[in-house]
């Protein structure tokens, strides 16, 4: 089974976010950038489903700055074989982000092509689906169970109330989303390992994007609210508020 | 004349809830550029008759195609039929849900057609005659407004933010032809739970839980909360307790779960990280329940009730039960 796993570094879930002085981007002072959650969920898949075929490949790509090298390291650590970083100055929408990506994986050899189901940075949610899109590949986003019998899979994709079911062929991209598996932590060794396996840098040029930021604010401070009271006794209150809004 | 296509979502051959959301936001944007919206829908044999509802709702011409496939969503075939329609007539944009169908087609038809993408959109508007929009950035700690560079802009617009807005239209309705292909991949079935439940993203009431419940066994107490409030509401959950295994992550509320935007919701013995309040932050009204009067989460909540929430929220729900029973 050989997979591709493409990873974006984020800020942490936790880090406040403030705009940065050009007005269209953050301030990246004091903020802890990690591999995107969801990533870690594709990552994990694609390394047990090498680790049940017995052999494989488990590649991981990322789009970004130098530093995005340390979260490379980290899917190493935990268990990809090789990674590969395409740098490029300029600024990138989804669509760039993706046709640099399938550029890249088009003349490779893989079964499968995994993402986190969205980078929490941009919560733009629309790489996975572009690049399967410009491969010509089936696409499973927001996928939480994962069967694969030979070149057939089955998908579990989340849906608003439930679960739909996709079948498809490899090759083939799926989008991870939480729930998919309990992603690994480095080990040692796994980080020792990692020393040794072939992490590259390719310098790359972007295409035009074709949405641009024109500002980035950041949201008005919810009007401080009150306390209505303690304990049930404040119940009845609440109650009345909530009707005089005519919200219940 | 301006004109601005949308994504009419079906499942069963019904129109979902969110189709008319999603047209009223194409109607916003039409009403802005001064143009007219055209709908696309794809459903079974006899979508057609249950499609010119959206009429109502601004839809001046409604273009259908049928056929059985159609009852779940048909990925390649709707991409399809999306750019047959850009095809044939120059639009500004064309408007998606931004619901589980609609994360999947805009991307696939963006590649398609090779034009920018917004998700998530929660507002549109137009500049130097083209379109615009405002989209939350990290889960709402930060929001953009972008522009695009060719016509037409594609936009999805997040659930439970544009309200179904009566504008009455034509809604004419074409049945159109699309060619079937043979399809790569194809949706064989529907899972949904003991009872479908409403999703948090799309409900007009959510109840959240966190760790202040203890234990999952405590969730009864807002399971009855739901429903002394009726089929508007649902629950939610803190990515603590989904973390725990207590709920289900379809649950979650917060930056790596879902981003919420319902009139009200109620955090129910949940702190309120960073990550959870960028998930919940743009509810209409915010109401929260903690032992602890310290809570963060009491500076983002409209109304606070401090005390033990296993008292307070069985005299909520009985509260609710008299006050609905006696009109």
């Amino acid at each position: 089974m050989k997979s591709i796993v493409c990873i974006k570094r984020v800020p942490d879930s936790e880090a406040r976010i403030r705009v940065g002085g050009d007005g269209v981007g953050i301030d990246p002072a004091g903020v802890k950038y990690v591999m995107n959650p969801y990533d870690e969920f594709a990552l994990e898949e694609a390394i047990r489903l090498k680790e049940e075929a017995g052999d494989g490949l488990v590649t991981v790509l990322s789009v970004g700055p130098e530093e995005s090298k340390e979260i490379l390291r980290t899917a190493l650590a935990m268990g990809a074989d090789a990674a590969l970083l395409l740098a490029s100055p300029g600024s990138a929408d989804g669509l760039v982000i993706a046709r640099a990506l399938a550029e890249e994986i088009g003349d490779r050899e893989y079964d499968l092509i995994l993402f986190g189901k969205q980078a929490i940075d941009d919560d733009n949610m629309q790489v996975p689906a572009m690049v399967a899109e410009l491969l010509g590949l089936p696409c499973a986003s927001v996928v939480v169970e994962l069967e694969i019998e030979g070149r057939h899979a089955v998908a579990h994709r989340e849906v608003e109330g439930g679960h739909e079911i996709v079948e498809f062929d490899l090759p083939a991209v799926v989008g991870a989303q939480k729930g998919l598996n309990e992603p690994r932590y480095p080990s040692l060794k796994g980080i020792m390992a990692a020393k040794k396996k072939p992490l590259d840098v390719k310098e790359i040029s972007f295409t035009e994007p074709k949405v641009r930021i024109v500002a980035l604010q950041e949201p008005p401070p919810r009007a401080g609210g009150e306390i209505v009271g303690e304990g049930p006794k404040a119940v009845p209150e609440l109650v009345r508020r909530l009707r005089d809004r005519a919200l219940i | 004349m301006a004109r601005v296509l949308v994504y009419a979502e079906t499942r069963d051959g019904e129109l979902r809830p969110v189709a008319s959301e999603t047209v009223t936001a194409g109607g916003d944007l039409a009403e802005q550029l001064g143009g007219s919206v055209d709908v696309f829908l794809l459903g079974p044999p006899g979508m057609a008759q249950r499609a010119a509802d959206l009429g109502r709702y601004g839809a001046d011409r409604i273009f259908v195609a049928e056929d059985q496939s159609f009852s779940s969503y048909a990925a390649e075939a709707a991409v399809r039929f999306c750019e047959d329609l850009v095809g044939r007539e120059a639009y500004d944009a064309v408007v998606f849900p931004a619901s589980a169908q609609g994360k999947d087609l805009a991307p696939r038809t963006a590649a398609r057609l090779d034009r920018g993408l917004a998700t998530e959109v929660v507002s549109v508007g137009v500049d130097d005659g083209r379109p615009v929009a405002t989209r939350p950035m990290f889960a709402g700690k930060a929001i953009a407004t972008v522009a695009f560079s060719e016509l037409p802009a594609l936009i999805s617009v997040r659930p439970n933010v544009f309200r179904p807005k009566e504008r009455p239209a034509d809604g004419s309705v074409e049945i159109v032809e699309i060619a079937s292909e043979p399809t790569a991949q194809r949706v064989t079935g529907i899972e949904t739970g003991d009872r479908e439940a409403l999703d948090v993203s799309e409900a007009n009431i959510v109840i959240s839980g966190g760790r202040g419940m203890k234990d999952p066994e405590n969730w009864s107490v807002l399971e009855d909360l739901v429903e002394a409030l009726g089929d508007d509401a649902t629950l939610g959950a803190s990515r603590a307790v989904v973390d725990a295994g207590w709920r289900p992550h379809s649950e979650q509320v917060g930056q790596t779960g879902k981003v919420v935007s319902p009139s009200l919701y109620f955090a129910v013995g949940i702190s309120g990280a960073i990550q959870h309040l960028a998930g919940m932050r743009t509810a209409k009204t915010i109401v929260a329940i903690n032992r602890d009067a310290e809570a963060p989460i009491f500076s983002v909540a409209d109304y606070g009730l401090v005390g033990d929430l296993f008292e307070v929220v069985p005299a909520l729900a009985a509260e609710i039960r008299r006050v609905r029973a006696g009109g």
